[in-house]
């Protein structure tokens, strides 16, 4: 490859980087020149016992030139912070893709899984154009999932989900790198994102060897580990029905209410007792290192596959 | 060294008033304890240039040459945190600061002389500690460790590590302690606030920052010991924890531990390009109150280094917002620099090339902060060699810089001689250009995408760390020159008289090298700092300038 001078451009957001990028350096190089300049003009004009004349030196024109940069760089520092910010704020914001990716690190790899169960090892299979959003957790410790080509990047940590998305915008195989210090084989924790034509994309999901999707493992976990024993809806122990709960707003006992996204799932599975739901008793046992992220995201997505039937029909 | 070789013969001085190993290690003076300081961290900035070469070696194939994955982690570790708490945090302001804070504003010594030997004793017994973790044990968490892999799943001796580092910063509380106080009660009638040399501002707003900062430091490296020996969970998610809390508490200290190591370098490129441009400096109260803001508001920025770690993107939001108001006050520091050149009698000894090298380096280290502000190109640049290239600027092109202009030009101060001005000349723009090469190509590596702390790598980034490793060379070479003609210059130098430069502070009123209560004649408190030159009047280039004042003095 050579001289890699810059890094091509493969996602919505790496076009819209590039350009406050390049925004930046033009700044920077005027304000390169103009400092430069100065110094330079003055280092020779005024240098010792040259015939410059140098004149008399009135005060006021320090207290009046002061005045004068200190706002003009505090205007044009506030305009840049403002135009960068904006310029990108909806990237920031987690956005859902059409195609949901979760994302497990652990030392010194990257496990993905797509929404049809389909898994790779430090690769990611894209399709072209269309906005992927990732959902990604960590196994031991804090890992970062950084793509050059589409400006992207996330730290991943253990206990938590974090989110970002991107669009691509060509196809091509671009680095996945680790990006947070993660021990002995920080390095070689890469991979590849291969970005392909929609068609091939279908084409190579349809060949992937076909395991359950995550909603289905989820299931047989979710009976396996005897949480339908108390959570099916005919279960005669007093538990919390987890139909249809996905995104809703639950009223815990110590009179919160909080929205049963995928870290409240995650946390009333190793830690039940941090959020009593009101009207239930503290009864639930913790699964706290019984089972691992992996099982935590399949029984996640299952839960999340459990729609009211109510809602369903309307 | 001996007292025939240093200093004035027949003249009392700090150097030659007692000679026993006894009086130096028990000394209560504040420039026998610089001395000692002086010695310290020229050792360890050797212990961490060494670590780094090793580093820059394997960096030259993509594949590593010589090293292990373990071994490469322990070594930028090893740089990381020697060169941090122990050579740049301690640098300016423990031996140039100790030195001349009590010169300049016409004391005999600091406030508290014991508690200034006991901060020495601190920060070396933390250095043991840590060079012993580092070098004995291996540590391989990077300087910055988070947790959970410092506390859970690195082997390396990083609770002895953190210990060391959680006793040098006694040693920065106590400097910091002392030097407050020293400023407060000690100067001379005469010397108000705003007749302070701005090295001694600057002196002022870095205690400041020590005594506020480096307490959450202590807590946070304690913390982290505990989590690690006695598995108490404080960050452990599993237990409830946050690996994000350790982030915020270590970055509350660690962002102005940035500007305790770049303060004191505004302290004394001030002080040097007023000298050797004959002029009062542009704008004395906008620069106090510059530096005076600098410290303030970088206690609020600290979660600049965290936008990509899931904190909220309200929280990045503000973050970035304070870090473009920083940048602000660092902006006019050069600006009011470079207007200090304006009608001056300019002349270019080796302290002034490297202050107007400080000057260039430390604006593209500030620019390139803008980029790193700027929350979308952050996420693309963060934890490359972008980041890398600019906090060099910042610490290396602008503290280190800063330093060695410092110390050249007090030089014949502290020993009663001059070095070989042209052999300092070559030093410094061979440091210079061995930087830049060693740093520039480092930012377009780092854009391109090549992440820090790899030990192997894509070989497409193979010809921008061939040009960085060629360019380290040139650094290496460049550091070793100074121990060079400075150490033949305290036998050999010519002598440099009280004043050769003929600068206007009080520490040029007294001897070179000082006596042991500094000044034997009261000095004269002059009406106005940097009085180089009538109010209103541009500097003639009369006999005082530096040079012809410097063959002068050294003829006489």
């Amino acid at each position: 490859m050579g001289f890699p001078l810059y890094p091509a451009a493969a996602s919505t957001q790496a076009q819209a980087t590039d350009a406050i990028f390049i925004g930046l350096l033009v700044l920077s190089g005027v304000v390169c020149l103009l400092v430069f300049g100065l110094i330079f003009g003055f280092a020779f004009r005024y240098r010792n016992g040259s015939r410059a004349n140098r004149g008399d030196l009135p005060e006021f024109v320090q207290r009046d030139f002061e005045i004068g940069w200190t706002a003009a760089t505090l205007f044009l520092f506030l305009f840049i912070a403002w135009f960068t910010s904006a310029t990108d704020l909806g990237s920031l914001a987690p956005r859902k893709g059409t195609i949901e990716i979760h994302v497990v690190a652990k030392q010194w790899m990257w496990k993905t899984q797509h929404p049809n169960g389909a898994r790779e090892i430090n690769a990611l299979h894209v399709p072209a154009g269309e906005p992927v959003s990732l959902a990604m957790t960590s196994e031991d410790v804090i890992h970062s999932f950084y793509v050059p080509e589409f400006r992207i990047k996330q730290d991943v940590l253990p206990g938590r989900y974090t989110q970002t998305w991107f669009q691509t915008t060509r196809t091509g195989t671009f680095h996945l790198f680790c990006t947070q210090l993660c021990g002995t084989e920080h390095s070689r924790m890469v991979g590849d994102v291969v970005v392909m034509k929609p068609d091939d994309y279908a084409r190579w999901s349809a060949a992937q060897p076909q395991a359950d999707d995550i909603a289905k493992e989820g299931e047989s976990l979710f009976r396996s580990l005897g949480c339908s024993g108390c959570h099916a809806p005919s279960s005669t122990v007093h538990a919390p029905s987890l139909v249809g709960i996905f995104g809703k707003p639950v009223h815990l006992t110590d009179g919160r209410t909080v929205t049963a996204d995928d870290a409240y799932i995650r946390d009333s599975i190793l830690q039940p007792s941090r959020a009593i739901v009101d009207g239930y008793a503290n009864i639930m046992p913790s699964f706290s290192g019984l089972i691992g992220d992996d099982e935590i995201l399949r029984l996640t997505a299952y839960i999340r596959s459990l729609r009211d039937p109510k809602e369903s029909m309307r | 060294m001996s007292d025939i070789a240093i200093g004035g013969v027949g003249r009392r001085n700090y150097l030659n008033d007692s000679h026993s190993i006894r009086s130096w290690l028990l000394t209560t003076d504040h420039k026998r304890i610089a001395i000692l300081y002086a010695i310290s961290i020229t050792i360890f900035f050797l212990i961490g240039g060494a670590a780094i070469s090793l580093v820059r070696l394997e960096l030259l194939t993509p594949n590593g040459m010589f090293l292990s994955d373990d071994s490469y982690n322990k070594l930028f570790t090893i740089h990381g945190v020697i060169m941090v708490w122990f050579f740049l945090i301690p640098s300016i302001p423990n031996t140039l600061g100790n030195f001349l804070l009590p010169l300049m504003i016409g004391a005999s010594d600091v406030a508290f002389p014991r508690l200034n030997l006991l901060s020495w004793y601190l920060n070396i017994t933390g250095g043991l500690f840590t060079v012993a973790a580092l070098v004995g044990g291996g540590v391989d968490a990077g300087w910055t460790f988070y947790t959970p892999f410092s506390t859970e799943f690195s082997h390396g001796a990083i609770a002895l590590a953190a210990i060391g580092v959680f006793i040098s910063g006694f040693s920065s509380i106590a400097t910091g302690v002392n030097f407050i106080a020293t400023i407060h009660m000690l100067r001379m009638p005469g010397v108000t606030w705003f007749r302070l040399p701005l090295f001694v501002w600057s002196l002022y707003a870095t205690s400041m920052m020590f005594v506020l900062a480096t307490p959450v430091l202590a807590v946070t490296l304690l913390l982290l010991v505990i989590e690690r020996l006695f598995h108490l969970p404080l960050f452990d998610p599993d237990y409830g924890g946050d690996p994000l809390l350790f982030q915020h508490l270590f970055w509350f200290y660690s962002h102005p531990a940035v500007y305790i190591m770049v303060l004191p370098s505004m302290g004394v490129i001030t002080e040097v390009i007023t000298c050797f441009a004959r002029r009062r400096v542009f704008g004395y109260a906008f620069m106090v109150y510059a530096l005076v803001s600098i410290a303030g508001i970088g206690f609020f920025v600290w979660g600049h280094h965290m936008f990509v770690s899931g904190q909220s993107p309200l929280a990045s939001l503000i973050f970035s917002f304070l870090s473009f108001v920083v940048a602000v006050p660092s902006a006019i520091k050069v600006f009011n620099w470079t207007a200090t050149l304006y009608r001056g009698q300019i002349s270019f000894e080796a302290p002034m090339i490297y202050a107007l090298g400080f000057v260039g380096l430390f604006t593209v280290g500030g620019l390139t902060g803008l980029f790193l502000a700027s929350i979308p190109v952050d996420i693309h640049v963060h934890d490359t060699y972008f980041v890398v290239a600019h906090f060099h600027y910042i610490m290396v092109g602008g503290a280190v810089s800063a330093f060695f202009a410092g110390l050249h030009f007090w030089w014949p101060k502290i020993t009663g001689r001059l070095y070989s001005e042209s052999w300092a000349r070559f030093a410094a723009i061979l440091m210079f250009f061995g930087f830049n090469f060693t740093f520039f190509p480092q930012f377009v590596m780092g854009y391109a995408g090549m992440p820090r702390r790899y030990h192997v790598y894509p070989p497409e980034f193979q010809v921008y760390h061939v040009m960085s490793t060629i360019g380290a060379t040139v650094l290496a070479a460049a550091y070793l020159l100074p121990p060079v003609y400075l150490g033949w210059s305290l036998w050999r130098g010519r002598r440099a008289g009280d004043n050769p430069w003929g600068a206007s502070g009080l520490e040029w009123q007294t001897n070179s090298p000082p006596p042991p209560k500094n000044f034997v004649r009261r000095p004269e408190a002059p009406d106005q700092p940097y009085d180089y030159h009538p109010a209103g009047q541009a500097p003639r280039a009369d006999e005082r300038s530096p040079r012809r004042a410097a063959n002068a003095a050294a003829d006489r």
